[in-house]
């Protein structure tokens, strides 16, 4: 290892109030969660923060409560915790199968939704999920909590609203989903272990033989993961059974701006997000 | 300047240990250079291939990815726990159907399908595979690992 654990150090609150105390005191210690992201360029010696703040013990960022509106997660609900969760099996399946192809086991067991989100990665898996349902975030600091629209967090590559003294500390997602179609898919290279080329997640709700609601999200395909709002556009109000899909391919192409990097061409993530939406609007057709 | 160390207790297949370390160690170098446990192997030392599999708290985990400020307290097995005074079952079954070849990958593809034996996770090929899928071999081609673990599944040899 390359790392230099001994020139390191570790502040571990006891309770969410005093992690936000520290948070503020020292913005240069980088909070820990469940490391999955941090400890690999850590060990490589490619970390240059030498102050950590360790999250990994803190019970107020753990939990998934269900009240009737809402499903509310805490910063720390590990992968594993959502893909073993009944009711967002039944009700938010694009989140739990966007948990399920995240690493492996191992990872699940570690890695948790707000290190998902804070890492700021444009392919994480479960940002698109959460996109398409609309959550929210809670993000807390010594000033006090405000909710954001998780649609407006990231704002650039590795650029978020989050300020220096700030933690995430909740995910909100509405419930009333009756009726509703879900669609998840990740394109990698396998099915484990590998960060998306492309993955595209949708929820919306058809009444009256029409799109009246959609909300489409994807990753891999921008400096952040995205919502398709142009391609959102051009299909809501429309009859499923005459959907404009090549008007659609079109929008989704303008809404996306995939680049070429080590595990794919833009060209490649082009053609494959399309096909992607082509996919979901043949599934809403008539059968 | 060095940052100070920590007095870690663990318990570790069974056994109360203690290690004075620095708090972002590795796991993965706790055991092997401080708890003297060199079955846990490093292969990759980013949590791609599995080599470092532990379970942490009933959880399994790559010892590689874990600072040793967050196992304080933990109770950890490690593969030289597996063994009672017989071999398991899963490591029988992998002597009868040859599950290793050089043997670097096995520490950590018994203790993930230890884990997932103990889950009641293994009911078929797709389930050992998939449960498997974290732990990388390059030897064998995974269908002997895969036979072994069916076996143990079934309580066959
Ligand atoms: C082998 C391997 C495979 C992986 N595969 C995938 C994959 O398929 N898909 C995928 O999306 N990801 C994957 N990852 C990445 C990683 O597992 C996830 O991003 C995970 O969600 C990170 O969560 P964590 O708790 O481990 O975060 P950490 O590593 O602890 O932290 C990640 C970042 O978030 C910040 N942070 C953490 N919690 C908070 C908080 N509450 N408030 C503010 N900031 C916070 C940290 O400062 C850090 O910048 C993989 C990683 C590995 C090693
Ligand atoms: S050494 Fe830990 S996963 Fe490879
Ligand atoms: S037996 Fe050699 S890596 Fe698996």
């Amino acid at each position: 290892m390359r790392g230099q654990p001994s020139l390191c150090d570790v502040l571990t609150p006891r309770s969410l109030d005093e992690a936000l105390s520290l948070r503020a005191a020292c913005p240069e210690a980088r909070p820990l969660a469940g490391g999955t992201d941090l400890m690999v360029p850590f060990a490589a010696g490619r970390l240059p923060d030498r102050l950590f703040l360790n999250l990994w013990g803190l019970e107020e960022l753990r939990g998934i409560t269900v009240s009737e509106d809402e499903v509310t997660l805490g910063a720390l609900t590990l992968f594993r915790e959502v893909a073993a969760h009944p009711l967002l099996q039944r009700e938010f399946p694009n989140l739990v199968r966007s948990a399920k192809v995240t690493g492996a086991l191992a990872i699940q067991s570690r890695g948790s939704l707000g290190g998902n989100i804070a890492n700021g990665s444009p392919a994480a898996d479960t940002p698109p999920s959460l996109l398409a349902y609309g959550a929210d975030l809670e993000l807390s600091s010594l000033r006090g909590a405000r909710w954001v629209p998780y649609a407006g967090f990231h704002t650039g590559y590795k650029c978020s609203l989050l300020a220096s003294d700030e933690l995430i500390t909740r995910i909100r997602l509405s419930r009333s989903r009756e009726g509703g179609f879900h669609y998840f898919r990740k394109v990698g290279t396998r099915q484990a272990q590998a960060i998306a080329k492309v993955s595209l997640a949708a929820w919306g709700r058809v009444a009256g033989g029409r799109l009246q609601e959609l909300r489409l999200a994807l990753g891999s395909v921008a400096p952040m993961p995205i919502r398709a709002t142009g391609t959102e556009g051009i299909l809501l109000g429309q009859p499923v059974t005459e959907l404009p899909f090549e008007a659609a391919h079109q929008a989704l192409q303008a809404d996306i701006s995939p680049i070429d990097d080590l595990r794919s061409s833009a060209r490649f993530r082009r053609r494959v997000a399309g096909n992607l939406l082509l996919e979901m609007l043949r599934g809403l057709g008539p059968a | 300047m060095s940052s100070p160390k920590i007095l870690l207790k663990l318990t570790v297949n069974g056994e109360s240990r203690q290690a004075l370390v620095h708090p972002m160690a590795r796991l993965l170098d706790v055991i092997r250079e401080d708890l003297g446990l060199t079955g846990t192997k490093e292969g990759c030392g980013e949590g791609e291939c599995g080599a470092c599999s532990v379970i942490l708290d009933g959880s399994l985990v790559n010892a590689c990815l874990i600072p040793a400020i967050q196992v304080q307290g933990a109770s950890l097995r490690t593969v030289e726990g597996l063994a009672g005074t017989d071999l398991s079952p899963l490591q029988e079954a992998f002597l009868h159907h040859g599950g290793a070849q050089c043997g670097f990958c096995t520490p950590g593809m018994l203790v993930a399908g230890t884990h997932l034996l103990e889950m009641e996770a293994v009911h078929d090929e797709a389930g050992a595979r998939e449960g498997l899928a974290g732990n990388l071999c390059r030897c064998t081609g995974y269908v002997k690992i895969v036979d072994a673990l069916l076996a143990a599944g079934e309580g066959r040899p």
